[in-house]
């Protein structure tokens, strides 16, 4: 049985708000970790988990779930708050981010324990490789499920990612979905500057992929391209969502540096305070 | 006892049809392809089961991270291709996708060694087993001749449950082990007895080890020969049981011995029962151009070569007593 979808846009708001006071709270509390790219995907998870995916916390095993493979390791922080807001696991775990004995491992890791985390990954350009063995899988099985996964705009310079996408579409994938948290934004700077990944869009096409885009921070959009991308389609789609890194923090948004940084207790409280 | 060549097969082909007879028996067996199917012997399976073979082209870090979805989603992913694609190009994958989420996924690392001959040192896989070995959760198999490479690849499939590197060779050697010997992953197999010292050898090094027992049988020196297929889990009982009982060990690989096989070996004797220990296999250098048979001469690895330097280790020694 799948869990409920909510409809409800004002709704759908509310779960972001609480996950993304818990991915600051949770970060502050460990002391590291990536606290932009996080806050910059947060509606992109509430829409996944509260809307468009079928999946159950109470049997994460599910073996008719919707699978989100998170290729980008390092925002785990969205993940494991989406999935405490969701039931998986208790919200007062999300405290023990990064800390010695935790399920909530830096970079996700599967054989601590955690429910719903369907990969361990942290090496960027990795995940889609995965996804595309999983929806390959489920075409065997002639399963109708669908396999989501995660991308960053700056993992798309792995080249193993490109080799991932060319092998969807050959094997005409159509139940994969990939995301590419389009923030503009990777550690050295703006993407075009460190690498050039535009015309993003016509790569896509030239690999043999639908290609939807959409403003990855606004959930009516959000929704209705998911459910577009969901359509029967014999290719694999791919969103471009265009997001802002550090969304919801007006005074850290679209700043780089808040990539690898986490809020001082100071700062937390005025976040907070900020937090829309 | 001694041991009969039965007619010189290649590793590979005992691989293949594993493959082949696996395939009949576990529908959820998958085996991707990256462009050199025939040259790796998945060809008899593509063949027989052409709705689960798929290819995936010159690309091998994205065959990993399929191979690890597949294994996430029940089914049982084999890869292969030459070890030095398969181990080196991917390591990362490897390490991540497969080891980490540990899998059950087979790699089959073929061209393993300087036997591959001419194409030469891209194509010579000899440095595979010191980064797999190194993985945690990596099983890593290294069968001596043809038969056990089937029975190795029946066993990384029926017996193992996390991702397994499956070492073997190109050119054809002596098949000689008794299909009746069970092949337990983890257990190695005594060959011959022998008191003053121990070889131990892995691969195709398996069977020179056997004829230089034989030379060096004729020179007075009791060697025993012990057969590793399964270089990690390492049998530790049979390496320290012959360091108790011979007064040597002489390691033999087609490998790098700097973190290889011979270190394998060393590492176990170092910790439990030191004894004096020869590495005999590539000493840092790459392979080159050549005939098989050639190059096994021109770097040291064939018995009437090697055997020279155990002789030699052998008085430094004083092992005879």
């Amino acid at each position: 049985m799948t869990f409920q979808k909510h409809q409800s846009i004002a709704k759908l708001e509310k779960f972001a708000y609480s996950i993304r006071k818990n991915i600051l709270r949770s970060l502050t509390e460990a002391g590291s970790g990536h606290t932009g790219g996080s806050l910059g995907l947060t509606d992109i998870f509430t829409v996944l988990y509260f809307n468009i995916m079928n999946h159950d916390p109470e049997n994460s095993k599910w073996e008719d779930r919707d699978r989100l493979i998170l290729s980008i390791g390092h925002v785990t922080p969205v993940h494991y708050a989406t999935l405490a807001e969701a039931g998986y696991f208790p919200v007062e775990e999300l405290m023990t981010l990064r800390k010695l004995g935790t399920r909530l491992q830096g970079h996700p890791g599967r054989e601590h324990g955690l429910p719903g985390l369907e990969l361990s990954a942290g090496s960027l350009g990795q995940g889609l490789s995965v996804a595309v063995g999983m929806a390959l899988a489920d075409k065997i099985d002639k399963k109708e499920r669908t396999t989501f996964c995660i991308c960053g705009d700056g993992e798309l310079q792995e080249g193993s990612i490109w080799e991932a996408a060319m092998s969807a579409s050959h094997h005409k994938l159509n139940k994969l979905i990939t995301i590419v948290d389009r923030n503009r934004v990777q550690i050295d700077g703006k993407t075009e500057d460190v690498m050039q990944i535009e015309p993003l869009a016509d790569k896509w096409k030239a690999f043999g992929w639908k290609v939807l885009t959409c403003n990855g921070n606004n959930i009516q959009e959000l929704i209705s391209t998911l459910n577009e991308a969901k359509q029967a389609s014999d290719k694999p789609i791919v969103v471009i969502a265009n997001t802002i890194m550090g969304k919801g923090v007006k005074s850290i948004e679209d700043d780089y540096r808040w990539h690898g940084k986490v809020p001082t207790k100071t700062e937390l409280e005025l976040f907070l305070k900020e937090l829309y | 006892m001694d041991y009969i060549n039965r007619g010189n097969r290649s590793t590979k082909d005992g691989f293949g049809i594993g493959l082949l007879k696996l395939g009949e028996k576990h529908k959820n067996l998958i085996a991707l392809g990256a462009d050199i199917t025939a040259s790796v012997v998945v060809n008899y399976f593509a063949e027989k089961f052409p709705k689960r073979f798929f290819s995936f082209g010159i690309a091998e870090q994205n065959c990993i991270g399929v191979a690890a979805g597949l294994a996430l989603s029940g089914k049982i992913p084999v890869f292969s291709t030459y070890g030095v694609f398969a181990a080196l190009r991917t390591t990362d994958q490897i390490r991540i996708s497969l080891c980490y989420n540990n899998v059950h996924a087979i790699i089959g690392g073929a061209h393993a060694g300087i036997s591959v001959g001419p194409d030469g040192a891209t194509h010579q896989a000899l440095e595979d087993i010191a980064i797999m070995r190194v993985l945690p959760y990596m099983t890593v198999l290294s069968p001596c001749d043809a038969t056990q490479t089937e029975q190795a690849i029946i066993a990384a499939v029926e017996q193992i449950n996390g991702p397994v590197y499956l070492r073997f060779g190109r050119a054809p050697v002596p098949d000689f082990i008794d299909p009746e010997i069970e092949y337990i992953p983890g257990k190695a197999q005594t060959l011959k007895e022998g008191n003053d010292i121990t070889l131990i050898a892995t691969g195709h090094m398996v069977w020179e080890a056997l004829q230089s027992s034989k030379i060096l049988e004729e020179k007075g020196i009791s060697a025993r020969v012990i057969n590793i297929h399964t270089i990690k889990p390492i049998d530790k009982d049979i390496i320290i049981k012959a360091a108790k009982e011979t007064k040597a060990i002489v390691t033999l690989e087609e490998h790098q011995v700097q973190g290889g096989f011979g270190s394998a070996v060393a590492e176990v004797i170092v910790e439990n029962y030191p004894v004096p220990l020869k590495m005999i296999g590539m000493h840092d250098r790459f392979g080159e151009s050549g005939q098989p048979e050639e190059l096994m001469m021109k770097y040291g690895l064939k018995a009437e070569l090697f055997t020279k330097d155990i002789l030699h280790f052998i008085n430094l020694t004083s092992v005879r007593s």
